[in-house]
């Protein structure tokens, strides 16, 4: 190949801007419009990357999205790895670097390879690298495997924006027939949208040449896209639709080229026209992926885009009419063209600068690392320095694909077309198998015709109209040489033949097993000529085997696209409290808990937080601690009918619950599988507080609002979750009434008119506040809940007060340390999902209620009352050893063998009792008090004694002290 | 992304939307009921291919309703609030 830039011409390059970028190390120069393979081409730059597998050199094939093989790497701040050279605009100082070549394409380390290419067939890993282990291979493989490299040093430039987007018909594709249809669409009062992945509108007009209106196209595609402009309408270029998903949904992504990530637009039309165009097939020869073979269409429009003139000696081979039209231009240009088609007759007139071979078809290519001629399959060689190939065209349908749109096959297309139409999908254009500029403009005015009628006259084809006479040429059985079928995944005929005669005949099982159509390009050019082969080699119709499913990404999309804005702390963000900042000058050390951000301790970083831990339980126990509960969930249940709605979501009986006071119950799920506990407080006859665990508000407030909704009524019952409106301050010890004492709370606190489980109210300067007497630490303690943004104050004066009684301020895990210590539970830390509420020791609903209530009838199966169920148990080990360690299990032995009988759900160091502490859930466990068991973790075996759960204070004296 | 019609909002995105369960499923009350019903009531589902009746929750207002929809096709033929007041 010797490909130049020609002195003038040239649609798309700018040639008083040129630029200069690098190549595998090498400068390249080129104008302003060109795209990195049309600048390498005209710098006659012959092979640009290697293949997958065989390591073979490869050249430009196609001009476009289908690209198999020019793949580069982008370096810099905007790197990004297997970029098709086809349609990454070449910019000033852009790094490009070729893919899967060591140091470079030109001179690959791993080029001999492909001597061994008859050892290593399609699937050869699968039979090869069993023995003794996979393993062993694997990193050597792994290493090998994959095109380009990503830059570990890539800094993100930002997020990419995601747009929302609506309109009545959305046109993909801005070639004839997009541009056409959305003309007509406007005409009828509909409002477009119009993307295209090209940088400007007019698709295979930009290089086919035409005449519309008796003008040439490009006045036509201007005056369109004025018109289009000025009526509102949005045009979206270098634009990839690459999804079509449920309802319509159609995804694209939109590329800036200015520093800026890629847009993704999700669009809901009411209605699609797909304009998608189609690709160009290759031909089987041997040989047929040497550098300088390359798409005939490719070269037509590299040759009017970017006045690269592909070849000298250009030998144009085919078997369908589009192909004469390029040989007459490359002649026009200068090129010595010979044209070899593989019909007899039926074909156009050829232009007679060509010389025109009929009735042969290339037998092979020639040359070793850039095609030098070809062999016809009469034996005659003619010399050439570049081969330009169409076995006919390709349908764009991913989309109609996508969209769960059937397919129906063409004989006299050679190609699948849509089949029955998808509701609110209608294809134009080549895509929907038309050929000539009147068909495609009629196919386009059917598509757009259901919606409305138009004001917009149809355009008209007045230049000479193309031809689409082909016979089929697919891949067939028993060729001689090497035929490549799919470049990218290095896929021949013989792999296809491979993989019929082991029986993965189906195209599914052909594709995964051969990897055809598996690589970055998806197949864009092989998949057809692979599933053609395979019907030859089975005896099938090409229609019986079939296509694999068209699914999204058509192209391929950045992640950062789709993940947009959430990346960081938006990826998923926490809760916070609304004394988060105080916290933090008070030296916490903030943890995430079930979806909070809350203080674990206040002992500042960079101190031993156990010790930190150990010492707020310890002095919280001696004297009065401060705690933020703001977390804990408070929603309210209202209305007529709260009581009998409570009573029903609640194990135990809560209607008589008298007003001002609370009571700790259990919430099950259907299944009998406690869901959450907690205290219910009444506040008056018809107004209750739901307290639920701070990780599951959002899912007990849902499934109160399913009761109510479902069994309830909307009248019956009201529910509110006040979580976040108001803020819990816990005091907590013995001091802690004699500490509250000294704030003027507006309320009695005496036992008397406050006692244990009451709930009192208040005011603290001029706020209502709750007080309610509740205790998870043991010790006498009030929670006070306060309107969240007048929280600061009162936390400042309880701490200010609390000096005078050495109080301390305690974190998140103090507080499970004093909580394990009197045997309460955390929901889901100590129970799971089999855990009943006779397994914690609430037998008696189960027992005594009558009236219904959610999960009881689950109560009562013979799974539930099994006799070696896991019920809930202290563990204590003997004085001097270590906690033990969480997750481990109680184990007992049968002869050699070991079987779990429970596990351990908490456990901590008890700096008050001197010594561990720990629950579990135990098999028989509330009989086994007193009883030695061994407990294993990670091989280790250590004993401990089944006790009570409740490991201090037992009589619960310390609640009213 | 599928639509789904909000009998409250109007068409929403999929994601706004949690599945409740297939529509009809009664709860059998009591600690009598014979122990078939109830794991009916539990575990069995219709898993129908085609027109399906199912409970759905649209998290951004809280309502729970009923919608019709073709399990193979995706169409969705209706949406109902509970006690049929509104219709999408």
């Amino acid at each position: 190949m010797t490909a130049s830039r020609l002195a003038t011409g040239g649609s798309a390059i700018d040639r008083s801007r040129p630029i200069r970028f690098s190549f595998d190390g090498a400068s390249v120069g080129g104008f302003a419009g060109d795209t990195i393979a049309s600048a390498l081409l005209a710098n006659d730059v012959a092979i640009v990357g290697r293949s997958f597998k065989y390591h073979r050199p490869r050249g430009i094939w196609g001009a476009g999205v289908e690209e198999p093989n020019a793949l580069v790497d982008i370096g810099g701040p905007q790197a990004t790895p297997n970029t098709r050279a086809t349609t990454e605009p070449a910019r000033d100082g852009l790094v490009a670097k070729s893919v899967n070549a060591t140091p470079n394409a030109q001179a690959d380390r791993n080029a001999f390879l492909d001597r061994f290419s008859r050892f290593i067939p399609a699937a050869f890993y699968y039979k090869t690298f069993m023995w003794p282990d996979w393993h062993m291979f694997e990193p050597r493989i792994r290493a090998m495997a994959g095109l380009g490299k990503v830059d570990t040093h890539w800094t993100s430039p930002g997020t990419a924006d995601q747009i929302n987007h609506y309109c009545d018909v959305l046109v993909v594709g801005a070639g004839p027939a997009g541009l056409a249809a959305a003309r007509l669409a406007a005409g009828a009062g509909l409002c477009v949208t119009l993307v295209d992945d090209q940088h400007k509108p007019g698709g295979s007009l930009g290089h086919r040449a035409c005449e519309i209106g008796g003008k040439p196209a490009s006045m036509w595609i201007e005056e369109t896209v004025a018109e289009l402009t000025a009526g509102g309408h949005l045009i979206l270029p270098a634009t990839t639709a690459f999804g079509i998903y449920d309802h319509n949904l159609v995804g694209l992504n939109q590329r800036h080229f200015d520093g800026r990530r890629d847009t993704l637009w999700r669009v809901r039309p009411r209605h699609i026209v797909l304009a998608t165009g189609a690709i160009e097939r290759p031909l089987p020869f041997a040989n047929n992926d040497l550098p300088g073979i390359l798409s005939a269409d490719a070269a037509l429009a590299y040759l009017r885009r970017h006045a690269v003139l592909v070849g000298r000696r250009v030998v144009v081979a085919t078997n369908n009419d589009s192909a004469y039209g390029v040989a007459a231009a490359l002649a026009e240009a200068g090129a010595d063209a010979t044209l070899v088609d593989i019909r007899r007759d039926g074909m156009p007139n050829a232009t007679a600068k060509a010389r025109l071979v009929k009735g042969r078809a290339l037998a092979a290519a020639k040359g070793r690392l850039r095609v030098e001629g070809v062999t016809l399959d009469d034996g005659t060689r003619l010399d050439a320095d570049c081969v330009l190939v169409s076995g006919g065209w390709t349908p764009t349908i991913h989309l109609f694909g996508q969209a769960k749109g059937k397919l129906a096959w063409s004989e006299a297309r050679a190609a699948f077309l849509p089949g029955d139409p998808v509701d609110g999908i209608s294809v134009a254009g080549a895509a929907a198998g038309s050929v000539s500029l009147s068909e495609v403009f009629a196919s386009s005015e059917k598509a757009v015709a259901s919606h409305g009628k138009t004001k917009a006259a149809l355009p008209l084809s007045t230049g000479p109209e193309a031809t689409g006479g082909i016979v089929a040429a697919w891949p067939v059985p028993g060729s001689k040489g090497r035929i490549w079928i799919d470049y990218q995944n290095d896929v021949t005929v013989k792999d296809v033949e491979l993989a019929a005669r082991e029986n993965f005949v189906s195209v599914e099982h052909l594709k995964r097993y051969t990897t055809l159509g598996m690589a970055t390009d998806q197949g864009k050019t092989s998949n057809l000529p692979g599933l053609a082969l395979m019907a030859g080699i089975t005896g099938r119709a090409v229609p019986e085997v079939g296509t694999t499913t068209y699914r999204p990404p058509f192209t391929p999309v950045p992640l950062a696209s789709f993940a947009g804005a959430r990346a960081g702390e938006l990826m998923a963000p926490v809760r916070r409290l609304p004394l988060e900042s105080v916290h933090r000058e008070s030296g916490a050390v903030f943890q995430e808990y079930g979806g909070w951000l809350r203080p674990a301790h206040y002992g500042g970083r960079g101190v031993d937080a156990d010790r930190a831990i150990q010492d707020e339980a310890l002095r919280a126990r001696r004297s009065v601690a401060l705690f933020d509960g703001s977390t804990l969930g408070k929603i309210e249940v209202i209305g007529p009918k709260a009581a009998e709605f409570v009573d029903f979501l609640y194990y135990n009986t809560m209607s008589t619950l008298k007003p001002g006071r609370c009571r700790y119950g259990f919430m099950l799920s259907e299944n009998g599988v406690v869901f959450d506990d907690g205290v219910l407080v009444r506040l008056d006859e018809h107004r209750f507080v739901v307290s639920c665990s701070s990780s599951h508000v959002a899912a007990v407030h849902a499934r109160l609002e399913e009761w109510r909704q479902d069994r309830f009524g909307r009248d019956a019952v009201y529910i509110h979750n006040a979580t976040s409106e108001m803020a819990t301050l816990t005091v907590s010890g013995p001091n802690a009434h004699k500490l509250l004492e000294t704030v003027d709370l507006g309320l009695s606190l005496d036992d008397a008119d406050l006692p244990h489980m009451a709930i009192g109210h208040g005011f603290y300067g001029g706020d209502a506040v709750r007080i309610a007497r509740v205790s998870f630490t043991g010790d006498r303690s009030y929670e006070i809940s306060i309107r969240a943004d007048r929280a600061e104050p009162l936390w400042a004066h309880l701490r200010q007060v609390g000096q005078a009684f050495d109080a301390v301020v305690i974190g998140l895990e103090a507080l499970m340390i004093l909580r394990a210590e009197k045997g309460f539970i955390v929901i889901g830390k100590d129970t799971d999902g089999t855990t009943l509420p006779h397994d914690l020791g609430s037998e008696g609903p189960r027992v005594k209620r009558q009236t219904e209530y959610v999960g009881r009838r689950s109560l009562f199966t013979e799974e539930a009352s099994r006799g070696d169920r896991l019920q809930l148990v202290g563990l204590t080990v003997p004085s001097g050893e270590a906690p033990l360690p969480t997750g481990a299990h109680g184990i007992k032995r049968e002869g050699d063998r070991l079987h779990s009988q429970g596990f351990v759900t908490s456990s901590y160091h008890s700096p008050t009792l001197g010594r561990p502490i720990a629950l579990g859930l135990i098999e028989r466990g509330a009989a086994r008090h007193g009883e030695t068991i061994e407990i294993q973790h990670l091989g280790k075996v250590r004993t401990a004694m089944i006790t009570a759960p409740c490991a201090f204070d037992p009589a619960g004296e310390r609640l009213h002290a | 992304m599928q639509l789904f019609p909000c009998p409250f909002c109007g068409p929403r995105d999929e994601t706004e939307f949690h599945y409740g369960g297939d529509a009809g499923n009664a709860r059998p009350d009591g600690a009598e009921v014979p122990i078939e019903r109830w794991a009916g009531y539990l575990y069995l589902r219709g898993n129908p291919k085609g027109t399906a009746r199912e409970i759905w929750v649209h998290t951004s207002c809280g309502e729970f309703f009923v919608m019709e929809r073709d399990t193979v096709t995706h169409k969705v033929l209706s949406s109902t609030a509970f006690g049929g007041e509104h219709a999408a």
